[in-house]
């Protein structure tokens, strides 16, 4: 009989803990399996956040560093810097990125860490109970933001790539969706390409993906895709901000 | 010598702390036991500086001198106004009278007073003033020998500063000729 | 080898250079700052990396992800920066990483100041990060000790993988001293083989952590550590004992105050007056036992600190109640005189009689 699909071997057998519907999976194998198919799985160390992904670390089938919340870039930093030739890469929630750690993220793009990082952006915290980020969208509801988010009082929502893309040392940028088929086709091309930037030495990369969380923003699976699709991506547009080729 | 504890003062940039740092290094050839303590601030330029230098025959104890000062080298007038006190009864003053008019007001201490900036600009070079200060310190007290200072200054400076060695050592010698 | 006249912050960089220390992640504050400097300068040469971090936070986090992959790495501080340090201390404690931490002290709460201060003995003894964990803490009193501790904190580091601090005050780091690089004594050192370095394909995944979300599983790596760090009480206390030969006053004092405290001992002898020093070479494990070896003709404890007194606790707990206990400091960078120290003994032994 032909095998037609295997998991793949970046991931170990462990069960994800990930609510149902929660797009956290997809990402994970997205990764793992770029990570087998460059062939560098036994070179690389992966550095968990703190967040929904905290666990991260007993599901990449490589060795893994679990960080402070906020601080996975400063952590990766200090691998890639003793150990140049292996390969390294975050993965962080919008929490744990794009508000305490947003200090860390900007100097690893600013001294053109050679990292890459995959950011999971699902608009709200998860693990801690669906409380505002700084990427929860205007009238977005969080038990932190009861009335739903007001500009007035807590600003407009953070887009961390256009700002990481201004940055020189940041040199692949890229916005993508896991909520359709296309969107998980592209995710994985944006993901393969930042590592592959980071085996060329070019510098720092990270793909920004728009992921779901049903759970906390209390509709079903099935309505969050369309929710994401809706809200998320008319603010936080998709597409590459930064490409080394383009030299921008 | 027993214990000799110098107090060097002066304004930032008449090499105070250069002038400790080469007598605590010319301690450490003669195999003495040494110590160098400066202050620190703030200020990066134009402020005072001051230095704590200990030499020694038996190990240092505290680097930090309070009022048991053997000597005081005193470039400017608010260090002569601010470590006159710190001296011990029948210690040396060597008082910078090119830039301080004023004697000291101690009576128990032995001052001197060297125009130490005029006899640098005889040779040549204002910047040595600190040189003659410590030439007359050392003709003073004979803690250390010029020799190994010079010795010291040759190593401080490294191969590309080689040329101002001879300079040097003739601010340590004039220096030391204006107390003898 | 020769002797070397060097500045403290200096020296402790060339030591931790010869323990084979090629890593070095920090931030600029006084007075530390020749340290990062010095390691910015000689790193490049040895094939090693300097990084100024963004802050604090980041360094130590960044000493964290390095020593991770089994490197022997360092920061330095001073103060209020340590204290930022503290949330990547309790990590690489829980996590049971080796490296060295260097905090030159300075004068606080708050930004304080920056002259010598001994204001951090809490911060370094009782753990500034959160929850159950211990640290060697050594305080060297002369820039020589500050040369040999660095270069065995790497080794004891390694031995226990567990951080250890070096802590001097501000006159430790700005003070110039000749200093000799030894060969520490020999430990054997165990294999790194729970480095993060790349599988190879090799080996099962190797995981840096210190999350437990299982109550059962926390509480036995609290007591693995615990027990670690009862290792750590039994072998690598460390004290020096000044003079206590008939004394009737003992100071205890430690870093560079000990060295006044020194000169006011040997000035007290003279008039006849017998006092001694304990002097804690390591603050965490504290030398308990040194106090057993107090002579009968003790009247008195004096505890003697650049600051409002922290150091007093442990030596109260060391004491056990056996003999009064007095307190002399200085605080905010003001450093206590040996004849300040001198009076205060006489007027413990004049209270006395």
């Amino acid at each position: 009989m032909a095998v037609v699909f295997k998991k793949t071997e970046g991931l170990t057998d462990k069960q994800f803990h990930y609510c149902p519907g929660c797009t956290h999976g997809i990402i994970h194998r997205l990764v793992g399996e770029v990570l087998e198919e460059l062939g560098v799985l036994g070179e690389t160390i992966g550095v968990a956040p703190v967040g929904c992904s905290v666990l991260a670390y007993d599901y990449f089938n490589c060795d893994m560093h679990e960080a402070a919340h906020g601080r996975a870039p400063a952590v990766a930093t200090g691998i890639k810097r003793v150990l140049p030739e292996n390969v390294v890469f975050t993965y962080q929630g919008d929490g744990d990125l794009a508000s305490i750690g947003t200090a860390e993220i900007i100097h690893a793009a600013h001294r053109g860490e050679k990292i890459t990082t995959i950011f999971v952006n699902n608009a709200i915290y998860g693990m801690t109970g669906g409380q505002m980020a700084p990427t929860t969208l205007i009238g977005q509801k969080a038990t932190t933001a009861p009335y739903g988010r007001d500009a007035a009082q807590t600003g407009m929502p953070l887009r961390m790539s256009e700002m990481l893309a201004t940055i020189d040392g940041a040199v692949f940028v890229e916005r993508t969706t896991v909520h359709n088929v296309a969107g998980i086709r592209k995710t994985k091309k944006a993901i393969k390409k930042a590592f592959e930037v980071q085996l060329a030495g070019l510098g720092f990369g990270i793909v920004e993906v728009l992921s779901t969380c049903p759970t906390n923003w209390g509709i079903t699976p099935v309505e969050s895709l369309k929710w994401l699709e809706e809200n998320m991506i008319p603010y936080y547009p998709l597409g590459n901000f930064r490409t080394p080729e383009e030299g921008k | 010598m027993a214990t000799e504890k110098i107090i060097m003062a002066g304004f930032g940039g008449q090499g105070v702390m250069s002038m400790g740092q080469l007598l605590t290094y010319a301690g450490m050839i003669e195999n003495k036991q040494v110590s160098w303590l400066p202050s620190y601030g703030p200020e990066m330029r134009g402020g005072t500086a001051n230095c704590s230098v200990i030499v020694s025959d038996t190990p240092v104890g505290s680097p930090i001198i309070t009022e048991d000062a053997t000597a005081a080298i005193v470039m400017n007038l608010p260090s002569l106004t601010k470590f006159e006190g710190n001296l011990k009864s029948g210690g040396n003053i060597i008082i910078n009278s090119s830039l301080i008019e004023k004697k000291a007001s101690r009576t128990d201490v032995n001052a001197y007073y060297v125009p130490a900036n005029e006899i640098a600009n005889e040779i040549g070079n204002n910047k040595v003033a600190n040189m003659i200060m410590l030439g007359a310190y050392l003709e003073l007290t004979k803690v250390v020998s010029i020799d190994t200072v010079v010795e010291a200054l040759k190593k401080v400076f490294g191969p590309s500063k080689q040329d101002l060695v001879p300079l040097n050592k003739e601010a340590l010698e004039r220096g030391a000729n204006s107390v003898r | 080898m020769d002797k070397v006249l060097m500045k403290g912050n200096e020296a402790i960089g060339a030591a931790a250079i010869k323990a084979g220390c090629k890593y070095f992640f920090g931030y600029p504050i006084t007075p530390q700052n020749e340290l990062p400097e010095f390691m910015s300068r000689e790193l490049p040469k040895i094939d090693g990396v300097f990084v100024q971090a963004e802050s604090e936070v980041a360094a130590i986090n960044m000493i964290y992800g390095a020593a991770g992959t089994g490197a022997r790495v360092m920061t330095s501080s001073s103060s209020p920066g340590v204290a930022l340090k503290q949330e990547g201390i309790s990590y690489i404690a829980g996590a049971e990483l080796p490296c060295v931490i260097v905090n030159i002290s300075r004068g606080g709460p708050g930004l304080g100041g920056i002259q010598p201060s001994q204001a951090d003995y809490f911060q370094s003894t009782r753990g500034g990060g959160n929850g159950d964990y211990r640290h060697l803490v050594y305080a060297p009193a002369s820039l020589q000790e500050a040369v040999d501790l660095t270069i065995e904190a790497f080794d004891v580091a390694d031995y226990y993988r567990n951080p250890v601090i070096v802590i001097g005050d501000g006159m430790i780091g700005q003070m110039m001293e000749p200093v000799e690089f030894k060969e520490p004594k020999k430990r054997e050192l165990p294999n790194k083989d729970w480095a993060t370095t790349g599988t190879k394909g090799e080996r099962r995944p190797n995981i840096i952590n210190s999350l437990a979300l299982d109550p059962a599983e926390l509480e036995k790596h609290n007591i693995k550590l615990d027990k670690k760090y009862k290792e750590i009480e039994k072998n690598e206390v460390r004290y020096e004992m000044y003079k206590m030969d008939k004394a009737e006053v003992v100071m205890v004092a430690y870093g560079t105050t000990a060295r006044i405290v020194k000169n006011a001992i040997d000035a007290l002898r003279e008039e006849g007056i017998n006092a001694g020093l304990i002097r804690p070479i390591t603050l965490w494990p504290f030398p308990n036992k040194a106090f057993n070896e107090i002579p009968d003709t003790a009247k008195a404890l004096l505890s003697v600190e650049m600051s409002m007194g922290q150091m007093i606790d442990d030596v109260k707990i060391a004491n056990e109640g056996r003999l009064p206990v007095h307190f002399y400091g200085r605080a905010g960078g003001m450093i206590p005189t040996p004849e300040a120290i001198m009076d205060k003994v006489k007027e413990i032994i004049g209270g006395g009689k």
